[in-house]
């Protein structure tokens, strides 16, 4: 079962603009190459005139050898179907400069962002290009071939000091300053003036208002995290207040920043496995599927059938927990402490122990490899999947219903108060059940399917409102579209082998790019990764849905009350180990 | 704490008493009123939180052992449970927390992360262990450690407690009252301003463009 | 009617709350005992269970299913007079395939032929970098390194494993996964009988 292409030549954007415009020819790579200077008219007619309304990716390649760097960008439609991949190609001089794209596409606003801050790719006309997962004044840009970081040891795993001759030592004990730690030259601590965020109150200085006689009044502005407790993890917004209506808002990322790009680029392909584990690390199992998906794709193998089904049924479970402890999680938020939390908690741990039986680890799954699944699922196991789908699930997804959404305080506090329309969520690049709940019936499931959903009979869930209410009852349709999946799936399960591949610890992966992407329950979780024939890829890049969903987050809260920001975030359901990576 | 614990053992109580005396001493008691209500800071920083949560949730309920109030502010809290891989661009935030508790207090490293680094080690934004700054109590090794390893981790951390002495504990003797620990600083890497010195004097050796 | 959906929920949690009762009061009359027991503790992971939800770690504890995976450890048979045969033959794949190369393994040679000792000198696991994948465990040719159940490792200091603390025994490694234990051993005795039929073979045709 292969997926579709990442992006397709039918569309020929050549003819439509002949000298600035041809086609990638690198083997394995596919779609576009643009001009520099013709890049925002020709994504102009890709929007308007071919239809290519939702930018879901962009990211830059450092080609070093080369001497070049390249932005990548993925578009697609939201009617579905297959995408269109363009780049632009720019020498690799300072300064490294490419045309912002944010008029065209406002979702790409973070994205050029962490482009400029890990690749040190200047977007001109972004109006607000700062560093966004390091902090301002970081010297140097990390994801650039030639940088390396204190604890540097090779370009590739695996390492020579490990064996055959693995005397131990800490890493730190072969740095200057025995930590993770490198300053420039002549650099004097004394000296040195931090930055403070003086550049993030800047892009916030708009909000400074200016009556009739010229008098300044500056809004307040509060800052939300990055400890607090509702902002699921360690996530900080800087709002600006008038009153108690949020007026402005800026959110501000990167306090788990983990660097999985640099060390996935020194990982070989198989070793990326277990890291994808702690992306979304409530859906480990989802983020093994869509790095999966893009290795295969790269690699050009098949996948067992058995195992194709395997990772449906656990792309499935993993879905319907998260959405129960969003729902958990959403009631605490709005200060219904912990009641509805610790039911969700009982389903969840009930679904963990189904993982933790197949794969080992509750959370941290690494249970897929390439061309297939690690090992088959136990027939007692399997016999707990059916009870808990044919039985237990179907019942407390129920009993959830009863105990909230019926309730009057619940109702009156998420009805009407908007999260997204549909034009806007689009314009944003917002992907997942937020989209779908704006009325935009987009689920990759169904627009671009891929392992072996084409298969199964569901609906996708859709609301037409777009208010909190619906993207809390959207979460309970798509648990129940889940149920359905995994009961035909539970069925239909054919026997076989779990792997159309020998066991092997080095995978052959040929040059060429692959964006793998997947339905997490966050939405769209894409891989874009670059291989140059070694062991490890040349660029590994994750399209998390969490960090670009946030991007609409400004959009959504201003003019709503402070108290709603909250739950507005909450909607957005981010996972901090993916926003940030 | 139940009475067999609480009582001192050289000492014969009545049996018909038992449950109504306990005779102790006063280390014994106090050690047991702060272990048995060690309130942990609300605060979570990656994977491990969520095992955190599930500790706290119905399967392991934390509250057995007294630690079911999870406090947002530090300054009502006991324990500062690291719960994932620290930042460099999050110290300075976790330092200040840690310094924001009053005392007694405690840091549990909970995961490999938290401990030494973890599997994240090498990357150019991460700290290797969290001791680095703030000194640590217990250390959970895994990743994730699962909410039963957590709470055999926490109950290391009521031994220690057992076994400290009001007499000698560092919050009642002479002198500031808590161990405030310098902020780092963002530059161009993270500055540890206890080590300003060694810094300048590394960057003087260090090559151009190294 | 205002107020018919807050009732409708406490409804529920009125429901939970009586269960708890309940589901006591049942396996009482039936003469069970639902706490402490390892029938009480399955009940609790099962479809079944309702009423109080928590194993109460650590008077009783979750029972882990087979492919429970923690920290690795190395295996080592029994030998005689308590001599302990590692299996690991320092082949270095579990090094290779370590995502986040925490494993270190010193390989020696012999002094007198120069030829590699296949037992290690050295193994050291930095537990405080290791990621619990479980990949050595899993490319192991030799069943040498397993995930262990173990979780109760919590220290007062940094953890970083040499031999002596990895070392366990393969009596230890059956308690804790006896299906996978059983199929190695099949599979090794397999392997060894075709080897010894391959050398019988070999024998006669010398004979012959």
């Amino acid at each position: 079962m292969m997926t579709t292409p990442a992006s397709t030549t039918t569309i020929d954007l050549v003819q439509r603009f002949p000298g600035s415009v041809s086609a990638d020819t690198r083997p394995g790579y596919s779609g576009f190459i643009v001009e520099k200077d013709k890049l925002v008219e020709v994504a102009t007619a890709i929007r308007d005139e071919f239809g290519f309304d939702l930018l879901t990716a962009v990211t830059g390649v450092d080609y070093l050898p080369e001497n070049k760097m390249e932005v990548v960008y993925h578009a697609y439609k939201t009617t579905g179907g297959p995408g269109l991949c363009f780049k632009v190609q720019v020498p690799r001089e300072d300064p490294v400069e490419v045309p912002s794209l944010i008029h065209i596409y406002p979702g790409v606003d973070l994205q050029e962002r962490e482009a400029w801050d890990l690749l040190g790719i200047k977007f001109t006309g972004h109006p607000d290009l700062r560093r966004i997962l390091m902090w301002e004044g970081f010297e140097g840009h990390p994801l650039r071939k030639d940088w390396k970081e204190a604890f540097y040891e090779e370009d590739a795993k695996p390492f020579k000091s490990r064996w055959p001759d693995g005397k131990f030592y800490m890493a730190e004990d072969n740095t200057p300053l025995k930590d993770n730690l490198n300053f420039p030259q002549n650099f004097d601590p004394e000296k040195w003036i931090p930055e403070d965020d003086q550049m993030l109150y800047q892009s916030l200085k708009r909000y400074t208002v200016k009556n009739e006689e010229g008098l300044e009044t500056d809004r307040i502005v509060v800052n939300m995290g990055p400890q607090h407790p509702s902002t699921h993890g360690v996530f900080r917004a800087a709002i600006t207040l008038d009153g108690e209506t949020i007026v402005g808002l800026k959110p501000v990322v990167g306090y788990l920043h983990r660097n999985h790009d640099k060390i996935g680029e020194r990982n070989t392909f198989l070793q990326n496995m277990p890291f994808t584990d702690r992306l979304d690390y409530f859906n480990s199992m989802s983020n093994n599927f869509g790095y999966a998906i893009a290795v295969e794709k790269l690699m050009n193998i098949p996948v067992a059938e058995r195992a194709d089904y395997i990772r449906v049924i656990m792309a499935e479970l993993s879905r319907i927990q998260n959405h129960l402890v969003f729902i958990g999680m959403l009631l605490n938020d709005l200060g219904a402490m912990y009641t509805p939390a610790l039911y969700a908690f009982e389903e969840r741990e009930l679904i963990l122990d189904i993982f933790e039986a197949v794969s080992g680890a509750r959370m941290m799954c690494n249970y897929l490899r390439f061309g297939g699944v690690v090992r088959d699922i136990p027939e007692d196991v399997m016999q707990k999947i059916k009870d808990m789908v044919f039985e237990r699930l179907p019942a407390k997804t129920d009993e959830m219903d009863r105990l909230l959404s019926e309730n009057e305080v619940l109702v009156s506090r998420l009805k009407g108060v908007k999260v997204l329309d549909a034009e806007t969520a689009i314009k944003y690049s917002v992907t997942g059940p937020v989209l779908r709940a704006a009325g935009v019936p987009y689920d990759l499931r169904r627009a671009d399917p891929y392992s072996v959903y084409d298969r199964f009979d569901f609906d996708v869930a859709v609301r037409q409102n777009g208010d909190m209410y619906d993207n809390y009852a959207i979460r309970l349709d798509e648990i129940r579209q889940s149920l359905r999946i995994l009961e035909q799936a539970v069925k239909g399960i054919p026997q076989g082998p779990i792997n159309s591949q020998k066991p092997q610890y080095q995978v052959r992966v040929p040059a060429g790019e692959a964006y793998g992407r997947i339905e997490s329950p966050k939405g769209e979780l894409a891989f874009y990764v670059v291989s140059n024939g070694k062991p490890n890829p040349w660029r590994y890049h994750v399209r998390p849905a969490s960090f670009v969903n946030i991007t609409a987050l400004e959009e959504m809260c201003i003019g709503t009350k402070i108290a709603d920001f909250v739950a507005l975030l909450g909607m957005l359901d981010i996972v901090m180990g993916e926003l940030d990576r | 704490m139940d009475n067999e614990k609480l009582s001192l053992p050289q000492y014969d109580i009545p049996e018909d008493i038992q449950n109504a005396v306990a005779i102790t001493t006063l280390d014994r008691l106090y050690n047991w009123g702060r272990r048995s209500s060690v309130w942990p800071l609300m605060f979570g920083l990656a994977c491990c939180a969520i095992e955190m949560i599930a500790a706290q949730a119905s399967r392991y309920d934390m509250a057995r052992f007294g630690m079911e109030v999870m406090r947002p502010t530090p300054r009502q809290a006991d324990m500062m449970l690291v719960s994932g891989t620290v930042t460099k661009k999050m110290a300075p935030a976790i330092v200040r927390l840690y310094n924001q508790m009053p005392e007694p207090k405690y840091v549990v490293a909970m995961g490999a992360c938290a401990s030494g680094g973890g599997p994240f080690k090498e990357g150019y934004n991460v700290v290797a262990g969290i001791d680095k700054f703030i000194p640590v109590d217990v250390y959970i090794p895994g990743c994730p450690p699962t909410p039963q390893a957590l709470i055999a981790g926490l109950i290391k951390l009521q031994e220690k407690i057992d076994k400290e002495s009001i007499r000698k504990v560092r919050w009642y003797r002479k002198g500031p009252d808590t161990m405030e620990i310098p902020l780092p600083i963002l530059g161009p890497d993270l500055i540890d301003p206890r080590r300003n010195a060694e810094i300048k004097m590394a960057a003087a050796e260090t090559k151009e463009g190294a | 009617m205002y107020g018919k959906g807050i009732l409708k929920g406490l409804g529920v949690t009125w429901k939970r709350f009586w269960n708890t009762y309940i589901d006591d009061i049942a396996w009482l009359i039936r003469g069970k005992k639902r706490y402490y027991t390892e029938e009480g503790v399955k009940h609790r992971s099962s479809k079944n269970t309702r009423g109080i939800f928590t194993v109460q770690y650590p008077e009783e504890r979750l029972i882990l299913p087979e492919e429970a995976r923690y920290l690795p450890f190395l295996v080592y048979d029994e030998g005689e007079n308590g001599k302990k045969e590692v299996r690991c033959t320092s082949c270095g794949i579990c090094a290779k395939v370590c995502p986040p190369q925490c494993i270190w393994i010193v390989r020696s040679n012999d002094p007198n032929t120069g030829r590699p000792i296949p037992e290690p000198t050295e193994f050291f696991i930095d537990a405080d970098i290791c990621m619990n994948c479980g990949f050595c465990a899993e490319y192991c040719p030799f069943d040498a390194i397993i995930m262990d159940h173990d979780f109760e490792i919590a220290s007062y200091s940094r953890n970083v494993y040499n031999m002596e603390k990895l070392l366990k025994p393969a009596s230890y490694y059956r308690s804790i996964r006896p299906e996978n234990y059983a199929r190695n051993e099949a599979e090794r005795k397999a392997k060894e009988e075709a080897k010894a039929a391959k050398a019988a073979g070999a024998q006669k045709a010398t004979a012959a």
